[in-house]
């Protein structure tokens, strides 16, 4: 993790977040999984709204962070294919005759 | 064999719960039916969580011999194939815990960069196409196949139980026997990571 580059924030947003009541990105990285898990108190919830509201650079992320995890579900996902890949015949086989060795 | 055949085809017609309680008596033919009709999804969750083709057919070998053993665990309370879904999984990560572990690449390096002011360093991203889009194109497919692949084993496994099979944090935790707290963090952390990964596709660089 670097801090030698600068954010692309504007001044006057830069200044906003420092507020009282306000969040940094830093802190809004650290309650990100419980924001979107719906699992951060009615309160903290507003403020971290009110940030994403105001920072166009954590707006950005999140979006990206979301799509993400569609990628990764839809990279796998296949339409034309529901329940999966057939067994091969061979394995079947295997599997059966573990069973009987089994008893 | 053509009894052995009349068998197979009664057991392929039956419910999953008849199917279960039949194999519950020894039927092999029910067993048999079984892993047709399962075996397929199971392969490829084992495939996806040990990436590996003879372990993940050994994982299927292993989780159907439980299965046999312990159908009459199996109390109907969820579907079969879930049932089956949670000892494929089980089985497939006792294997990765025995695994010796492979050369790893740090994750630190693909978190989120801060300025000395706590600010985002991020870059304007082009989001409007949809994922299920976006995937149609191989070039874009194979990038985030190959990114989860990239992540470290222990932060994989986490972002495929959550992400890909749908397990909530409660059963991954119960699952890898970590506490709901490290899973969450360990989803968080794996997801920012395959976005860094991800990061040509939003930049516009696999149009």
């Amino acid at each position: 993790m670097t801090t030698s580059s600068r954010s692309s924030k504007g001044r006057l947003a830069r200044l906003m977040m420092k507020m009282p009541l306000m969040l940094t990105c830093r802190e809004v990285e650290a309650f990100l999984i419980d924001y979107l898990e719906g699992t951060l108190p009615r309160a903290q919830r507003a403020v971290f709204d009110l940030h994403l509201r105001m920072c166009r650079e954590c707006r950005d992320y999140l979006a990206a962070y979301r799509k993400s995890v569609e990628l990764g579900r839809a990279a796998f996902a296949r339409p034309e294919d529901p329940v999966g890949p057939e067994v091969p015949e061979d394995l079947v086989k295997a599997i059966l005759d573990a069973r009987s060795r089994e008893g | 064999m053509q009894e052995g055949t009349t068998q197979r085809a009664a057991a392929d017609a039956l419910g999953d719960s008849a199917l279960a309680e039949a194999i519950g008596r020894g039927d092999g033919a029910a067993y048999e039916a079984l892993v047709w009709r399962h075996g397929g999804a199971m392969l490829a969750v084992a495939r996806r969580l040990l990436r590996d083709e003879d372990e993940a057919r050994d994982c299927l070998q292993e989780a159907f011999l439980q299965a046999w053993t312990k159908i009459d665990t199996f109390e109907g309370r969820s579907a079969l194939g879930t049932w089956l879904h949670r000892i494929v999984v089980n089985a497939a990560l006792m294997r990765l815990r025995k695994r010796k572990r492979r050369a790893e690449e740090s994750i630190d390096a693909l978190l989120p960069e801060f300025d000395a002011d706590g600010c985002r360093i991020e870059p304007a991203w082009q989001m409007d196409e949809p994922a299920d889009s976006l995937v149609q194109r191989a070039q874009v497919r194979e990038l985030v196949l190959q990114s989860i692949d990239r992540l470290p084993d222990d932060y994989r496994t986490v972002l495929i139980l959550r992400d890909i099979e749908g397990y909530d944090t409660a059963e991954v935790a119960q699952m890898t026997g970590d506490s709901q707290g490290a899973i969450k963090t360990r989803l968080h952390r794996a997801r920012a990571a395959l976005k860094k990964l991800l990061e040509p596709i939003y930049g516009g660089e696999l149009t």
